[in-house]
């Protein structure tokens, strides 16, 4: 019908066109800072990624050894060695005196200012032959060079921020955030919904409303007065205000509306006769929920705890403002804001900080998409 | 080593200390209003009363947190507002004729209605391009799986992507953002984007538009797969062509969809506060409502009293789709 009717037409190239187009550019900058995370940190700050795969020139300075270690051969003073040092570049333009550091190319041989020459071969080789015996204190000859740097991909940057920028511990601080921060909200609201949705009681259509109207309140709403509350509650029991019970506790309540509303859309639409058989059978409501409600359950529960895994493992504000930015307290998200002020212009740091930051939500994501768009769709499709 | 022990005990705590609190109290409940045990007329009035309790432990919890953190900072926060920086002294109206004369209040205001006005317009469009186009062509999923990504990353990260892209370096030397690259390759002069007033917004937005596009066009993809054939069919054989049919057939069709995707969004877009944070803190005239909040609450001390009335203000803006949801949902429950 229709889908087919347009296949034959030619305006299927046009279609094939245009998504491949929004998809590159959908997916371009977060390959970018992939690429970026994993080049050398010197080529990152002097050349764009999409240039990674090509050999990147720089200029260097090359300071030489102590003059008077030269050695005498065939009457002159001679010190050799390469500019690389392990070897790897090539050199495409070299000069002795900074005014003019691309006078020569490699293998011609320049008239050093001190009396001698100076050579380098392509592969970074040098000779630096004096005519004079160098005095002992004579220090060391600059040489200028442009390099070819061959492309180098590393693993160095993430050793970096793991280790020395506090990535690791900021990993553990939102691991112990993010995973009870998702399971005790769909405990509490697991049950609320179940009551919600099968249990007769006074007043149970009001709370439904009031959930459905606390499912937009602004978390902004909310900071002050917590940590008023947060802040009294410490200094009567003696307690730090800035806990992780604190963040769980923030999390569950600014999570629980939207738990409570799928979990009891969900539950309400399971058949009648399966709990009637076993209410039958003498089973009371907790065996029912347990044995029952949970297993089969189990979709909505799976689509809830990706969104709140994902939204607490992204979130920044509320950590920032319940768990404070103490050094050893910081979050993922919160160093990175951290490190995008202290360390604005390493961008070696900066793209492997925020590719351990989302690698967990990618992983999340492209394994359990199926329950992720299942849980979009009753969360906003059904009247939300 | 020792804080992923630590980690992992204050999480089973957490954990277990949920679940022990729904065993313990059923536990409890039955142990005094026993079922069986005693002679029948007792037992059923035991029953009874415990069927009476029994939802309200299963909701204690819920209800509870739901009431300190949600329902008890609104009354607060209209408290406060009516209070100084430390909330102990009544101020009356200060406050609110403070910020009506507050410029980077305004700005701010002004800058949440640009970001209203666009982000949730193109999201949605973009979404409802990609939904319409992708159901069309084999690799669509693929397509559709790499364009709703963005979605499970975070505010930040997002926001360090597109710094890199708009990464700005002096005129000469060799660009490393791909959005100067792009200006200089095509012969434009390289600017510092984040520091040019007004575009710097819409350079913000963006950030926000890629990573809301995939939530239009999943939800729209699934509202366009629910439009019946039939009325495809009509159109087809009355000679309509794909792009009549799109607008004047299937548009119509999910307005409802659009309306929620739109409004979902909008939400959102009111409480925009890590991008602008990351990207330029306000400064340039960036400054949106939650990120001022924000520096109210610890500005100089922290002043709680000018902090919950912006607060209250990003509120007031949600109330109206906080009615539209709750009357919607009445309607949905009568029709069950």
């Amino acid at each position: 019908m229709f889908a087919s009717s347009l296949r034959r037409s030619p305006l299927t190239l046009v279609v094939h066109l245009s998504v491949l187009l929004l998809v590159v550019v959908w997916t371009i900058p977060t390959f970018g800072l992939f690429v970026s995370s994993i080049r050398d940190k010197d080529q990152i700050a002097v050349s764009g990624w999409w240039t990674a795969l090509a050999s990147s020139s720089h200029n260097e300075v090359f300071r030489t050894p102590d003059l008077a270690k030269a050695t005498e051969r065939n009457g002159k003073f001679v010190l050799s060695g390469n500019v690389f040092g392990d070897g790897s570049g090539s050199i495409s333009n070299f000069g002795d005196s900074i005014m003019k550091p691309r006078a020569y190319a490699p293998g011609a041989t320049a008239k050093m200012r001190r009396g001698g020459t100076l050579t380098i071969a392509k592969n970074g080789d040098y000779t630096i032959a004096l005519d004079d015996k160098p005095a002992a204190d004579a220090g060391s000859a600059r040489i200028f060079y442009t390099a070819l740097v061959p492309p180098k991909f590393t693993l160095a940057n993430y050793r970096e921020v793991l280790t020395s920028e506090g990535i690791g511990q900021s990993f553990l601080n939102s691991l112990t955030v993010a995973v009870p921060a998702t399971i005790i909200p769909i405990l509490i609201a697991a049950y609320a919904a179940y009551a919600l949705a099968w249990m007769r009681f006074p007043g149970r259509t009001l709370l439904i409303a009031v959930v459905v109207g606390l499912l937009v309140v602004p978390l902004q709403m909310s900071l002050i007065p917590l940590l008023k509350l947060y802040n009294d509650i410490g200094r009567t029991f003696g307690v730090p205000a800035q806990t992780y019970v604190g963040v769980w506790l923030a999390h569950t309540g600014f999570g629980l509306p939207l738990a409570i509303y799928l979990l009891r859309n969900y539950i309400a639409g399971l058949p009648r006769e399966i709990m009637e058989s076993a209410r039958v059978d003498g089973a009371s409501d907790f065996d029912i929920f347990l044995k029952i409600i949970l297993p089969l359950s189990f979709p909505a529960l799976a689509s809830f705890a990706i969104f709140q895994f994902l939204w607490t493992w992204n979130d920044l504000l509320v950590a920032l403002v319940f768990l404070g930015t103490g050094n050893d307290k910081l979050v993922l998200t919160a160093r990175l804001v951290n490190l995008l002020g202290s360390r604005g212009n390493n961008w070696e740091i900066l793209t492997a900080s925020a590719f351990v930051t989302i690698i967990v939500p990618l992983i999340v994501f492209f394994s359990l998409q199926r329950f992720l768009v299942r849980g979009l769709l009753a969360g906003s499709v059904k009247g939300g | 080593m020792q804080h992923l022990v630590t980690a992992l005990i204050t999480m089973l705590i957490g954990v277990g200390g949920a679940m022990a609190y729904f065993y313990g109290t059923n536990v409890a409940l039955d142990r005094i209003f026993p079922e069986k045990g005693s002679d029948g007329l007792k037992a059923s009035r035991n029953l009874r009363r415990a069927n009476a309790i029994r939802p309200w432990l299963f909701m204690l919890p819920a209800i509870v947190i739901l009431a300190v953190y949600l329902v008890y900072p609104v009354i607060d926060s209209i408290w406060l507002s009516f209070h100084d920086k430390s909330g102990e002294y009544y101020v009356g109206l200060f406050n609110y004729r403070w910020l009506l004369r507050d410029g980077e209040f305004r700005e701010s205001l002004l800058n949440n209605f640009l970001w209203l006005l666009i982000v949730p317009t193109l999201s949605t469009f973009f979404g409802l391009v990609i939904a319409a186009l992708a159901d069309r062509i084999w690799w669509g999923n693929i397509a559709k799986s790499l364009v709703f990504m963005p979605m499970a990353i975070s505010f930040v990260g997002a926001s360090v992507i597109w710094k890199f892209i708009y990464d700005f370096r002096p005129t000469g030397s060799s660009q490393i953002g791909l959005l100067n690259a792009v200006v200089v390759a095509f012969g434009g002069q390289p600017h510092a984007w984040m520091t040019i007033p007004f575009w710097n917004n819409i350079f913000l937005m963006v950030i926000l538009i890629w990573i809301q596009t995939g939530f239009a066009m999943v939800i729209l993809s699934a509202a366009l797969r629910s439009i019946s054939d039939e009325t495809i069919e009509a159109a087809v054989i009355d000679g309509a062509s794909g792009l009549q049919i799109f607008f004047k057939i299937m548009v119509p069709q999910i307005w409802g969809t659009i309306a929620v995707v739109w409004t979902t969004i909008t939400i959102l877009v009111l409480k925009v506060f890590d991008i602008v944070l990351a990207m330029t803190n306000g400064q340039w005239d960036t400054q949106v409502l939650a990120n001022l909040m924000f520096e109210w609450m610890f500005r100089g001390g922290g002043d709680f009293g000018r902090g919950a009335t912006i607060a209250l203000v990003i509120m007031v803006l949600v109330v109206p789709i906080m009615i539209w949801n709750i009357r919607n949902a009445r309607k949905e429950m009568e029709g069950r």
